[in-house]
């Protein structure tokens, strides 16, 4: 989960990260109290999960209260690269002297954690890494072992920090780390860590991403969840425990694991191309041994979208048996039919492995009018996508 | 021979006594795996009966190598406690650890495998979130269905446990030496790299059949490796190709990232190293039979 840029603000502050004042606001009205309270100055930024939000025009300088609210107004509402701005942070303004970048993140391929710095922050360090590789250090961080004062001192080395600002780097960078491993983090950056013109290091903007997986035992992450942003497909889905994506085709997709699934949409949408390239509505992963209810809650979700026009149901049953997901579709659109729900689209359901001719006679003895049983993969994703295109 | 896996391993089941444990731990006997134990400190010292084979409880694995001789250990115990159990396997030596887990925490993986490096990797980790690995027809280490095929001459390694499933379903009636399901998660212990050199040095594997998806660039660094030290003809197959930027499709570590980790990427890399690649999984299989020439 990818958090907003006040969000991290306040968890790089949580932890000791210095960082400037700043106030998260939804009306514009309340930037001119703020605004003041500061002196009258005050940077007003869009919060957006998107890179490039400067560039698109959602970062303004406000010379006085007046003017925050007007630069406030400006951005809220805007749309940057496809997400609208609902909430602006305010900050306090800072006399900046040099840009710095730091961030500590998880090296799938060396498969430990990474500490990555340069004193040419405040530019997108991709562009960096790229263009200048030399000028970005990247440093390996045991994973038990951490950041100690060595490593800081090392990280600040390979990076060429100035020496009059090593020691306050070497305190951001503990701290920072503090915020990777208590927060369970992916991702922990600052871009620009700053030095100002009284010579302190103050963290300006920064992006952190959190580990799902860890939620257990981080019960404070929930509240961080953008809720209101979420697609209410994808909220619904997620109340009832469904690992489901959005996605923009016509065709509904149900299927048992992850690689299953996946390859699914890619057959589907192979097969849309022969039928008015239709594609994909859907990414749904029910799971090894769903019940019936585990089914009723997915084709539930997945009937409920307008842009859904015919379903495809792919189990190959490993450990699951076919005639156990068989009486699962069954029992789920008599579920579904008892909940008040009319089912008006087309399924088409490949079943395979373990139990299948049990579970094909199933839905053969239902007879139900709107499902249809093909049994190869291929020749379903075909039989979903053509009637989808009707 | 197969790889990591033959008749002779004696398997540790952690996490036994619990309901996936125990079904598993059934399902695994059943395809004639050499159980010799589980693992729970709470019931040390009693058994469990599984339809008339009796296995010991211990309580630790160091216990249960000791008095067993195991050199397997399959996990399945719970994402908050995983990361114990995977250290207790590493300290306690095992060659082999499964860790079918699944939804543990990235902190966690990251510091059972330094931890396994800090022990000079006598363990080798498969896992965590995968399905384990079979030789079918000698033992079966995981939550593979041991009946989908029969011993045979093609190798497979997998990110994805149903593709698995898949792929040895479409190439049923030729059989496989091994098939390992390495996990998809970000962080992952034994990876294609690994398996593909097993296979390569498997007298028994004639072909290599290798599954990646979307995400980081495990794909890309298996084909630069095949490339160098692969004589084995490989197919290859990668789910994913329509999967839209930034969303993770199921597996933590499944996701597009701007423009590193897509399918497409994976698939050229592969080509050029001689890989033929499949686009649906029953193509990927075709290929495979007209390599083998059945």
């Amino acid at each position: 989960m990818d958090l907003f840029e006040y969000q991290a603000r306040d968890i790089f502050a949580k932890h000791g990260v210095p960082v400037l004042g700043g106030a998260v606001i939804e009306n514009a009205e309340e930037a001119r109290a703020i605004a003041e309270g500061w002196g009258g100055r005050a940077v007003v930024k869009a919060q957006v999960k998107v890179g490039g939000r400067g560039k698109a025009g959602g970062v303004k300088l406000a010379s006085d209260p007046a003017d925050a609210v007007a630069k406030a107004e400006a951005i809220l509402g805007m749309d940057i690269k496809g997400h609208t701005v609902h909430k602006v942070m305010l900050a306090q303004t800072a006399d900046i002297k040099d840009e710095y970048y730091v961030s500590f993140l998880l090296d799938r391929t060396n498969r430990t954690f990474l500490a990555m710095a340069s004193v040419e922050g405040g530019v997108e360090i991709e562009v960096v890494a790229v263009e200048n590789p030399d000028a970005l250090a990247r440093i390996a961080v045991d994973a038990n072992e951490g950041v100690t004062d060595a490593k800081a001192r090392e990280i600040v080395e390979a990076a060429k920090f100035p020496a009059d600002v090593a020691d306050q780097i070497v305190e951001v960078l503990k701290s920072l780390w503090k915020v990777f491993i208590a927060e369970d983090a992916l991702l922990v950056e600052v871009n620009p860590l700053v030095k100002t013109g009284d010579g302190k290091i103050v963290a300006l903007d920064g992006k952190v991403s959190l580990d799902e997986n860890a939620d257990f035992r981080q019960p404070e992450h929930e509240a961080l969840e953008d809720k209101a942003a979420a697609n209410p497909l994808e909220a619904a889905a997620k109340a009832k425990n469904l690992n489901y994506v959005k996605l923009d085709g016509e065709v509904g997709i149900i299927g048992n694991g992850a690689g299953l699934v996946m390859s699914t949409l890619d057959v589907v949408a192979y097969a849309g191309e022969k039928h008015g390239n239709v594609k994909p509505a859907n990414f749904l992963d029910i799971g090894g041994g769903a019940s019936a209810q585990v089914m009723a809650n997915g084709l539930g979700v997945i009937l409920g979208d307008p842009d859904v026009k015919s379903v495809f149901v792919n189990v190959f049953g490993g450990i699951t048996a076919c005639d156990e997901v068989a009486n699962g579709i069954v029992q789920a659109l008599e579920l579904l039919a008892a909940g008040g729900e009319a089912v008006t689209k087309p399924l088409v359901v490949r079943l395979d492995g373990n139990n299948a001719e049990l579970g094909r006679k199933i839905l053969s003895d239902a007879n139900h009018p709107l499902v249809q049983r093909v049994d190869t993969m291929d020749e379903a994703a075909d039989k979903a996508a053509e009637l989808a295109a009707k | 021979m197969a790889i990591f896996l033959t008749k002779e391993s004696k398997v540790i089941v952690q996490g036994m006594t619990g309901a996936t444990g125990m079904r598993h731990t059934r399902l695994m006997l059943a395809d004639g795996t050499n159980i010799v134990g589980g693992v729970n400190p709470r019931k040390a010292g009693t058994s469990v009966d599984f339809d008339g084979t009796d296995v010991p409880v211990f309580g630790s694995v160091a216990e249960a190598i000791e008095k067993t001789g195991a050199d397997v250990s399959v996990i399945f115990v719970p994402p908050a406690f995983a990361k114990a159990a995977v250290i207790e396997a590493i300290d306690a030596e095992i060659p082999l650890a499964v860790v079918i887990t699944e939804g543990i925490a990235v902190h966690d993986s990251a510091s059972f495998w330094a931890h396994a490096g800090e022990k000079g990797n006598k363990t080798r980790i498969i896992g965590p979130n995968c399905p384990g690995l079979i030789t079918p027809g000698q033992s079966n280490a995981g939550i593979i269905p041991g009946d989908i095929t029969k011993p045979g001459r093609i190798g497979l390694v997998s990110k994805s446990g149903t593709l698995t499933y898949q792929m040895m379903y479409e190439l049923r009636d030729i059989g496989f030496s091994s098939a390992v399901g390495i996990g998809g998660d970000p962080i992952i212990g034994t990876t294609h790299i690994d398996a593909l050199q097993a296979f390569q040095d498997d007298a028994d594997t004639d072909l290599i059949v290798m599954i990646g998806e979307i995400g980081g660039d495990a794909e890309e660094r298996a084909a630069a490796y095949i490339a160098e030290h692969i004589t084995k003809p490989v197919v290859g197959y990668v789910a994913g190709f329509t999967a839209p930027e930034g969303k993770t499709m199921g597996h933590a570590g499944a996701i597009v990232s701007g423009s590193s980790g897509t399918a497409q990427a994976k698939k050229e890399a592969l080509e050029a190293a001689g890989v033929k690649v499949g686009k649906t999984p029953s193509e990927t299989a075709r290929l495979a039979r007209e390599l083998i020439g059945k």
